[in-house]
C-alpha cells in the first residue's frame, strides 16, 4: 500500500516537472514572437492570395499570422478601350491595367508564379519593388509565351510597392500598362477603414493624337520625348468616371492605395474638395497629416485616407491640371448622405462686388432692365463675338474649346440634343447651376455645374454663341428671354 | 558513255524530285553588316546562302511527321519538346479546327525544327543569317533605318493571332523571301548565343555583346527597339520550348560555292 502511495507521489512530481518544462518552453516561444528581424518571422500554413482588379482591393490581413502565400499571375496582351472610339493594345498583369492588387503582410513567404499566355507575342518578367533581391524578381521570372516561372521571396518591409515588367525595352512594357501594386501590411494589419480602393496613374503614348479613333499603336518617339497623349487613372479615360466612379457614404473613412506606373510622369495627386487626413508618404511608414496634394513619383505609391463629411461628387485629379481636363487624369468619388451645412453651406448669398464702396449689395433688378433696353439690339455677329469671349473665359475649361465636353464627366454642347430641346432649360442651368443625372446624346452624365456669375446679357450672348456653333439649332437667345426665366422662378 | 548517261539521268531525277518535295529556296547574296548589338569592330560577314521563301507550313510539317513518327505529339521525347508541342492539333495527324494547312507550323520545339531541316538536307539559319535576310524591305537589302520598315514590324506586335494567317500574306522582300516579319517569330540555330539575362536593365553594364543594343535604345535608334524584341524573345527561349507564335524556315549553304 505504502509503496503504491510512493509511486503515486513520484508520478505526480514527474508530471509537475513535465508541466513546468512545458510552460517554460511555451514562454520562450512567446518571447520569440517579438521578432527583431522580419526575416526571422516563421510562415505557418499555405494560403492562396486573393487578387483583385482595380479599383477593388483584397481583404485586409487583419491579425493573421505570416503565411506561405501563393500568388498566380497571368500576363495577357489584349486590346482594350482607351476612350470612346479609341482602342489600345494593352499588355497586362492579370488582364487589367493596373495589374491585380496583391495584399501581403510582413513575414509572408510569397511563392510567385508568373505565366505568359500562349497567344502573347513577347517574353515578359516582373520586378516587384517589395522584393529584396537582385532585379526584384526580374531575373528569375523572365518567361516566354506559353510558359511559366516560379520564384519565392519573403516580404521584409511594410509599405505599398509598385511592381512592373522589366523586359527590354523596359519603357515600352511599362508604357503599355505592365504595372500594379503590392501591399505589405505591418504586423496586425493597417487600421480598419470603411472603404478601400485601388487607383494607379499611367501615361500613354499613341501614334495619333488624344481622341483619334481606332486602334492606336504605341509611339516610341513620343515616349522618349515624354509627350503623353493620355494620362489616365486605371488604364483608360473613363475607368473611374460615370458608372465606374468609386463610392462612399457620408461619415465613412476612405483609404486610397494610389500608385503611379509612369513610365515618365510624376503625379500630383489631389481630390477636389477633400483634404487627406493622413498620407503614408511615398507608401512608406511616415504619416503626414492634413495634406492637400501628394506627390507620387513614377514607380512609387502613396496611401491616402480621409473622412468624407458631406455628400457630392469629388473629383480625383493629377493636379498638373491639363492632364486632368485634357488627357484623362480624372476620376470621381461619389458620396451619398445627409448634407452638413456647417461644414459646407453651398451658396448662401450672391451679390455684386463694387470695390469703390458700398460693400455687398443685392443685384438691382431695375438697373439690369435698363441696360437691357440699351443693348438689346446687338447684331448676331456682335453677340457671337462677345459670346465667344465669355465662353472661353467661363465655359471652355469643362465643355472644351469645340463644345465636345469630356466623356463621362462634362456633357457636350456640340450637336447637343439636350440643349436643342429646350432653350429655357438651358438658360435656367446657366442661371442656377445643375446637379444630378442628365442624358445628353444618349449618354448619361452625373456631375455638378455651378451657377455662373455672369449677367443676364452675357448669358444671352454666350448661349447664342453656343446655339450658333458646332451644329446646334441656331437659336438667338435674347436678354429678355433670360430675364423671364430668372423672374419666372 | 552509257553509265555516264545513266548517272546523269539518275541525278536529274533525284534533283527534280527533291525540288518537288522541298519548298522553294532563293539565293541570298552574302555581305557585311553591323547587327543590332554590334559596333564597327563587330561587323558580321555573311557568306552566300539559300533560304526558304516561306516558313515551313502545317502541311509540310504533317508530311514530315508521317515520315518521322518520332516527332508525333504522342511519341515525342519530353526532353526534346515541352507540353506545348503541337498542342493546338486535334491529334497526331490532324490540325486544330481553326488551323489552316498553309499557315506556318508553330508550337514546334528547336529540336524538332532542327531535325526537320536536317531531314531536308538543310539547316536552321544562324541569328546573323536570319537578321541579315530580314533587314531587307521590298526594295532595299538594308532598310533598317527606314521609318516605314520599322513601323511595319512594330505594328505586328499590336496584331493579335497572326499565327493563324497563311504564308505569303506579308510582303516579298528584296531577296524574294516572304514573311520574315508580320507572321510569326522564327527559330534560329544559335538562338541562345546572344543571351539576355532576363533582367534587361542589368544587361546594360554587363560586358556582353547585347548590352550595347539595350543601351542604344534611344531617340536616334528606334530601329534597335524593333529588332530588340526579337533578341528578347530568343533570350527567353529554351530548345525544348514550343510557342504559338514561333515557327521556322530552313536555309542551306549556297550551291555556287560547291
Amino acid at each position: 500500500m505504502k509503496a503504491k502511495q510512493k509511486q503515486k507521489s513520484m508520478l505526480s512530481t514527474l508530471l509537475t516537472i513535465l508541466l513546468l518544462t512545458l510552460t517554460v518552453t511555451s514562454c520562450v516561444d512567446n518571447e520569440k514572437k517579438e521578432y527583431n528581424d522580419a526575416a526571422d518571422i516563421t510562415a505557418s500554413r499555405e494560403m492562396i492570395a486573393e487578387l483583385t482588379s482595380p479599383p477593388n482591393v483584397p481583404r485586409g490581413v487583419g491579425k493573421r499570422k505570416a503565411k506561405k502565400l501563393i500568388v498566380n499571375m497571368e500576363i495577357i496582351e489584349k486590346e482594350g478601350t482607351m476612350t470612346d472610339g479609341t482602342t489600345y493594345m494593352y499588355w497586362t498583369f492579370g488582364g487589367s491595367v493596373p495589374g491585380s492588387f496583391i495584399r501581403t503582410r510582413v513575414g509572408d513567404e510569397v511563392e510567385f508564379t508568373l505565366s505568359n499566355h500562349p497567344d502573347n507575342k513577347l517574353p515578359h518578367n516582373i520586378d516587384l519593388h517589395a522584393v529584396t533581391g537582385p532585379g526584384g524578381g526580374a531575373t528569375s521570372s523572365f518567361v516566354a509565351p506559353g510558359h511559366e516561372k516560379k520564384f519565392n521571396f519573403k516580404t521584409l518591409n511594410p509599405g505599398l510597392y509598385v511592381y512592373h515588367c522589366a523586359t527590354a525595352p523596359v519603357g515600352m512594357h511599362i508604357a503599355n500598362g505592365m504595372y500594379g501594386l503590392i501591399l505589405v501590411e505591418p504586423h496586425g494589419g493597417l487600421p480598419k477603414v470603411d472603404k478601400e480602393y485601388y487607383i494607379m496613374q499611367g501615361d500613354f503614348y499613341t501614334k495619333g493624337e488624344n481622341g483619334d479613333p481606332g486602334l492606336q499603336p504605341f509611339d516610341m518617339q513620343k515616349a522618349v520625348d515624354e509627350d503623353a497623349d493620355y494620362v489616365v487613372f486605371n488604364g483608360s479615360v473613363d475607368a473611374l468616371t460615370g458608372d465606374n466612379a468609386i463610392t462612399a457614404n457620408v461619415g465613412e473613412t476612405v483609404r486610397l492605395f494610389v500608385g503611379n506606373g509612369g513610365p515618365n510622369l510624376v503625379s500630383s495627386f489631389h481630390v477636389i474638395g477633400e483634404i487627406f487626413d493622413k498620407v503614408h508618404v511615398e507608401g512608406g511608414s511616415t504619416i503626414n497629416e492634413n495634406v492637400q496634394t501628394t506627390l507620387i513619383p513614377a514607380g512609387g505609391a502613396a496611401i491616402v485616407e480621409f473622412r468624407v463629411d458631406v455628400p457630392g461628387t469629388f473629383i480625383l485629379v493629377d493636379h498638373s491640371i491639363f492632364r486632368a481636363f485634357n488627357k484623362g487624369a480624372l476620376g470621381m468619388l461619389k458620396v451619398d448622405g445627409e448634407e452638413n451645412k456647417t461644414i459646407y453651406s453651398g451658396v448662401v448669398q450672391e451679390g455684386i462686388y463694387n470695390p469703390e464702396g458700398g460693400g455687398i449689395q443685392e443685384m438691382p433688378i431695375d438697373d439690369t432692365a435698363e441696360v437691357a433696353t440699351s443693348i438689346s439690339n446687338k447684331s448676331l455677329a456682335e453677340k457671337m463675338e462677345s459670346g465667344k469671349q465669355i465662353y472661353m473665359k467661363t465655359c471652355f475649361a469643362c465643355h472644351q474649346v469645340e463644345g465636345q465636353g469630356i466623356p463621362n464627366a462634362f456633357p457636350p454642347l456640340a450637336k447637343s440634343d439636350y440643349m436643342n430641346a429646350d432653350v429655357n432649360r438651358a438658360i435656367e442651368i446657366v442661371l442656377k447651376g445643375k446637379t444630378g443625372e442628365i442624358t445628353v446624346n444618349g449618354k448619361k452624365y452625373n456631375s455638378v455645374m455651378t451657377r455662373q456669375a455672369i449677367s443676364n446679357d452675357e448669358i444671352a450672348d454666350v448661349l447664342t454663341y453656343i446655339y450658333n456653333s458646332w451644329g446646334n439649332n441656331k437659336t438667338n437667345v435674347t436678354k429678355s428671354q433670360v430675364d423671364q426665366v430668372k423672374d419666372g422662378h | 558513255m552509257k553509265p555516264f548517261l545513266r548517272l546523269t539521268i539518275c541525278i536529274l531525277f533525284i534533283w527534280t524530285n527533291s525540288v518537288n518535295c522541298q519548298s522553294k529556296m532563293v539565293e541570298i547574296k552574302g555581305g557585311t553588316y553591323i547587327p543590332l548589338y554590334g559596333r564597327d569592330s563587330l561587323k558580321v560577314t555573311i557568306t552566300d546562302f539559300q533560304m526558304d521563301v516561306y516558313p515551313v507550313t502545317n502541311q509540310d510539317y504533317l508530311e514530315f511527321i508521317k515520315k518521322y513518327p518520332k516527332w508525333k505529339r504522342s511519341q515525342v521525347k519530353k526532353i526534346f519538346a515541352d507540353d506545348n508541342y503541337l498542342i493546338t492539333w486535334k491529334s497526331d495527324s490532324k490540325l486544330g479546327a481553326n488551323q489552316s494547312l498553309l499557315a506556318p507550323a508553330t508550337n514546334v520545339s528547336w529540336f524538332a525544327a532542327n531535325d526537320y531541316c536536317k531531314c531536308q538536307g538543310k539547316r536552321l539559319p544562324t541569328v546573323d543569317e536570319w537578321e541579315y535576310a530580314a533587314m531587307a524591305d521590298k526594295t532595299l537589302p538594308d532598310a533598317r533605318k527606314l521609318k516605314s520598315y520599322n513601323a511595319y514590324i512594330l505594328s505586328w506586335y499590336e496584331k493579335p493571332k497572326t499565327f493563324n494567317n497563311d504564308i505569303g500574306t506579308t510582303f516579298k522582300n528584296y531577296w524574294n523571301v516572304y514573311d520574315l516579319h508580320g507572321l510569326v517569330w522564327e527559330w534560329t540555330s544559335d538562338f541562345n548565343s546572344v543571351m539576355i539575362s532576363g533582367e534587361s536593365r542589368k544587361d546594360v553594364d554587363k560586358d556582353s555583346n547585347l548590352f550595347c543594343g539595350s543601351a542604344a535604345i534611344g531617340a536616334n535608334d528606334l530601329m534597335n527597339y524593333a529588332a530588340f524584341m526579337r533578341y528578347a524573345i530568343r533570350g527567353s527561349l529554351k530548345a525544348k520550348y514550343s510557342m504559338k507564335n514561333l515557327g521556322f524556315r530552313c536555309v542551306k549553304d549556297s550551291n555556287k560555292k560547291l
